[in-house]
């Protein structure tokens, strides 16, 4: 992809959130189809970011105990992989969990609803494509990615327990309150701040990339990688901004 | 699983239908380029109510074009679309809205949406155009639309388990639980076998008589062309170049009139 291609696409796409601003927030509101969506990006991933979230958490403790053993520092395990789960792990892989699952799932139904002319069907119907396809999707990840984040952090933080008990002992009480006595808000709140930008770009970008899919079948499939390429890549830039950010307001 | 379908009435060779005058739908010198390629260029007809016109002409000759100029989902460069007295091109989205309740669509994919059956694909436009019915209603309406087209048992199947005779026939009677003044067809046979294509041309007819509409048929199927237009144009360099009954064009002895009827 040359400079002037992606300069151009990055115009494209600010114009495609644009019009998300414009029309998202007028009637007639698609709630029905808002639920649905919730459910489908939230509840559906449940398990998909479950699984990951509870390996996360059970493969960093394993892997740092024997280093914070070695340094005697093991009764910092608990807020080490506290902090790394909430702050980074956990919003990273939920957001690339997302991307790749809801991503490209949203990039291929647009897609292919664009290719049998589904968009116009619905358009000639009297309903708006962008509102009740493309504004919902955009919702509903961007609430969903939070919520499905602090589920993650929660059985991640569950796993490290698990743990950290698989080669000690320590009641779930004491691991709790040892992670929370240490935790701030300022260290919390960017976390989860930054997952609501995951969320609404990972849906952006899907809903783009299957909006203005080519009209033909290979435009589904090159629609679905793209989602999940570019869903994954704006993922880790954001998260960079977070950070950087943060740091400048000295929240880290 | 196909039931009988509404009586399909003579052929429009053998019984042509009085001759309307109510102009329903009127396009007026409309002109659309896309780039370099002149698609359409001061196209002009005249639709009368009750009357189906079928426009006629080769692959990438505007057809598809025209008719999504006259639904608003293209605008052309230049030109005006009257539909039912108002100007297309002059409409707001809730007016375009308001007139599509009108206007009935047949796409050439069918557009069915894969997601939902066949009930849902029925209610869909019945429900977004803000029409008030009780369940019992909506019922009514889709088992009355289901029936129309000879299909009255699939209202609980996803478009996949249908037959592509069997989806065109959904799609159409999507279009109808409006019950449009105009429908807009586009290629409505083809993909389908003859047997089926003619089923479908038998079906068109059926419609124009028991709900009076009015129909633009885009198609290159001189079978359908042959059943169901009241009058035929033929498109071609994005011009009307030829406009007459069936039997007129066939009869012409222009070459390029000609070879559409060999």
């Amino acid at each position: 992809m040359s400079v002037t291609t992606l300069l151009a696409e990055t115009g494209t796409i600010t114009r495609f959130a644009g019009r998300f601003f414009r029309e998202g927030f007028r009637p007639r509101y698609e709630w029905q189809e808002l639920l649905y969506q919730c459910y489908a990006v939230g509840y559906q991933s449940l398990p998909l970011v479950g699984i990951t979230g509870f390996i996360m958490g059970l493969v960093l403790t394993l892997r740092l105990r024997p280093t914070m053993v070695q340094f005697g520092a093991e009764s910092w395990i608990p807020v080490m992989v506290g902090l790394t789960i909430i702050q980074e792990l956990s919003p990273i892989i939920t957001g690339l969990m997302v991307a790749g699952k809801v991503g490209s799932s949203i990039g291929a139904e647009l897609s292919s609803m664009r290719v049998t002319e589904q968009i116009d069907a619905m358009d000639v119907s009297g309903t708006n494509p962008f509102k009740y396809l493309v504004v919902t999707r955009v919702l509903a990840t961007t609430l969903m990615v939070p919520v499905l984040t602090l589920l993650s952090d929660a059985i991640g933080l569950f796993s490290a327990y698990v743990g950290v008990n698989m080669q000690g002992s320590t009641s779930l009480m004491l691991f709790v309150n040892h992670i929370l006595g240490r935790l701030t808000y300022g260290q919390v709140l960017p976390a989860v701040a930054k997952t609501f930008f995951f969320g609404f770009a990972i849906g952006l970008i899907s809903c783009y990339k299957g909006y203005y899919a080519s009209n033909d079948t290979a435009g589904v499939g090159r629609a679905a990688n793209s989602a999940v390429v570019a869903g994954s890549l704006a993922v880790f830039l954001l998260d960079l901004v977070a950070v950087l950010v943060s740091t400048a307001l000295g929240l880290i | 699983m196909v039931k009988p379908m509404l009586p399909t009435p003579a052929p429009a060779a053998a019984a042509p239908l009085p001759a309307p005058t109510e102009a329903v739908l009127t396009v007026a010198g409309v002109s659309l380029t896309f780039g370099d390629n002149h698609v359409l260029q001061d196209f002009s007809l005249t639709l009368n109510r009750g009357q189906n016109i079928v426009v006629l002409g080769k692959s990438g000759a505007g057809k598809s074009v025209l008719i999504k100029c006259i639904i608003g989902l293209l605008k052309p460069d230049a030109g005006t679309i009257t539909v039912l007295g108002q100007d297309v091109g002059a409409l707001d989205h809730a007016g375009l809205d308001r007139l599509r309740t009108k206007l009935g669509f047949l796409f050439q994919s069918n557009a069915l949406y894969d997601s939902m059956t066949v009930r849902e694909n029925l209610l869909f436009p019945l429900r977004r155009q803000w029409l008030a019915h009780t369940p019992t209603q909506e019922n009514e309406l889709v088992q009355q639309a289901l029936t129309d087209v000879g299909l009255a048992d699939t209202a609980a199947l996803l478009p996949a388990a249908l037959s592509g005779g069997m989806r065109k026939r959904i799609a159409l009677a999507r279009t109808l639980i409006l019950r449009p003044d105009i429908i807009l067809y586009d290629e409505p046979t083809t993909g389908l076998d003859p047997i089926t294509g003619r089923e479908i041309d038998h079906l068109i007819r059926a419609v124009q008589a028991k709900y009076n509409t009015s129909a633009l048929i885009i198609s290159h199927d001189l079978a359908c062309v042959r059943l169901t237009a009241d009058r035929v144009v033929l498109l071609a360099e994005g011009r009307c170049y030829a406009e007459g009954t069936y039997a007129e064009l066939s009869a012409n002895e222009d070459p390029r009139v000609h070879d559409f009827f060999i």
